[in-house]
């Protein structure tokens, strides 16, 4: 019984896993009509819109950032070493 | 030595989020950048060189070389250790794969500077979906540390970090995008500066205190949530609110704050930036311990301070090759300057260089400039 429960409970985490995987999947297939048509997207496409228009330069002010302060991560870039002293 | 915090060294442009314009790899680009920090009796400059290169229809290539040049005689350096200067040296490459809508990117960073190496790979993927309103990023990087001692060529310590990432471009209106971005960071082995210390009371000592090695514990995760939003003005400006939220199992809670406004006139772009970071402070962090060895863990680290940190940015963008023409082989090209004000008040870390009495030390706080000069060229 004790092998039966540890399949189920394996079964369980394998689900579990995999069916966020299956449902983007799933959702990526659907065909939803875009509410925002590919001609309606110049704004979007100017670059005072980019999200991230000088990597070079996030990368290295997110550095300072995590650097300087305790936390780290969610904003995007990160750097390697820091100039902690 | 410099480097002390485990660092999960995933950049933008090795595992960032996808481009609005989805289904296309990055844009072919080169930047040479010039960086200066200067604050608290520290000096960090050098180059950074970024290069990106499409080969085929499919494939495009990054490579970018990064130098840090430290001259540093910082509060913690002046009351425990003596001035000293030292070099990093970063360099990283990228390939980001193209295959119908989704994006596959390999990446491989190596940092080594004179006590602490640190090598890192990156891997992620992007979906675009929903007619391409919508872009789907998942990232893992997996990290090694070699952390010496420039003092003691047998000291060597190791950390291993794991990276985890989803990220999620959408979107909203032909004004609107936002990103949502959840991280998680772990960290495992030796992950304390060797150098630094801590202080506790000893009434032995003429000042009344004396000095530790600091100790940390060895594992560290922490969960980042940010979200952005980045808005299309009718005048053709654009204005961006970010939040994240921030914790970790060493206690520090954090959430920071920011907002940007960017707007073009001729030639030039002017961006004008806000940000307010404001933490809670480690669970073993203390300015000054009881006694000697008081607690399991102890560290008295600035940054695990609670502490409140603004940073008042200015930058110009002037564009020099115009991308309605072009010039030669150059589709654009831009020459940046930027200013990053950066001031950090510390709530328990007090500053003992003044000589001040024990318990009448100020609070410390840091005034920093951050200068960042670079040329862009897309071609």
């Amino acid at each position: 019984m004790a092998k039966v429960g540890d399949m189920t409970m394996k079964s369980v985490k394998i689900v579990r896993i995999l069916l966020p995987v299956l449902v983007f999947a799933g959702l990526a297939g659907c065909s939803i009509e875009p509410w925002v048509k590919p001609y309606e997207r110049d704004r979007l496409a100017d670059p005072i819109m980019a999200l991230d228009s000088d990597p070079v330069s996030t990368s290295y002010i997110q550095h300072v950032y995590e650097a300087r302060e305790g936390a780290r991560g969610g904003e995007g870039a990160a750097g390697g070493g820091c100039g902690c002293n | 030595m410099n480097l002390r915090q485990s660092i999960v060294i995933v950049t933008l442009f090795l595992a960032g989020p996808g481009s609005v314009l989805a289904g296309v790899l990055p844009e072919e680009r080169g930047d040479v950048l010039y960086h200066r920090y200067e604050g608290g009796g520290v000096t960090i400059d050098g180059p950074s060189v970024l290069v990106r290169k499409q080969a085929g229809k499919n494939l495009s290539f990054i490579g970018n070389y990064y130098i840090d040049m430290v001259s540093s005689a910082s509060i913690d350096v002046i009351t425990t250790a003596s001035p000293y200067t030292e070099e990093r040296t970063q360099w990283s490459l990228g390939m980001d794969y193209l295959r119908g809508n989704t994006t596959m990117r390999l990446g491989y960073v190596s940092s080594e500077e004179p006590d602490f190496d640190s090598t890192t790979y990156v891997f992620s993927v992007s979906e675009d979906m929903f007619g391409d309103l919508t872009t789907l990023t998942l990232s893992y990087a997996y990290g090694e540390d070699i952390v010496g001692r420039t003092d003691d060529p047998t000291f060597r310590r190791e950390n291993t970090r794991q990276h985890y990432g989803v990220s999620l471009s959408q979107i909203l209106t032909r004004n609107l995008i936002a990103t949502v971005n959840f991280e998680t960071i772990t960290d495992e082995g030796f992950l304390n500066n060797p150098y630094r210390s801590v202080r506790y009371l000893d009434p032995g000592s003429p000042q009344g205190f004396s000095f530790e090695p600091e100790l940390y514990p060895e594992t560290r995760t922490s969960n980042a949530l940010g979200v952005r939003a980045r808005y299309f003005l009718p005048y053709r400006a654009a204005l961006e609110a970010e939040y994240r939220f921030y914790t970790d199992t060493w206690e520090i809670d954090g959430h920071t704050f920011s907002l940007t406004y960017v707007h073009p006139w001729g030639p030039f772009t002017f961006e004008g930036k806000f940000r307010y970071h404001d933490q809670t402070g480690a669970a073993f962090f203390r300015d000054i311990f009881p006694r000697a060895q008081a607690t399991n863990f102890r560290g008295r680290d600035k940054e695990l301070s609670p502490l409140t940190s603004s940073t008042f940015r200015g930058k110009v963008t002037y564009d020099f090759i115009d991308s309605n023409k072009g010039w030669g082989i150059f589709r654009r090209g831009t020459l940046n300057f930027s200013l990053d004000h950066l001031i950090i008040d510390y709530d328990e870390f007090r500053d003992i260089s003044t000589g001040a009495p024990l318990g009448d030390e100020p609070l410390y706080q840091l005034k920093a400039n951050v200068y960042q000069i670079f040329v862009s060229l897309w071609y």
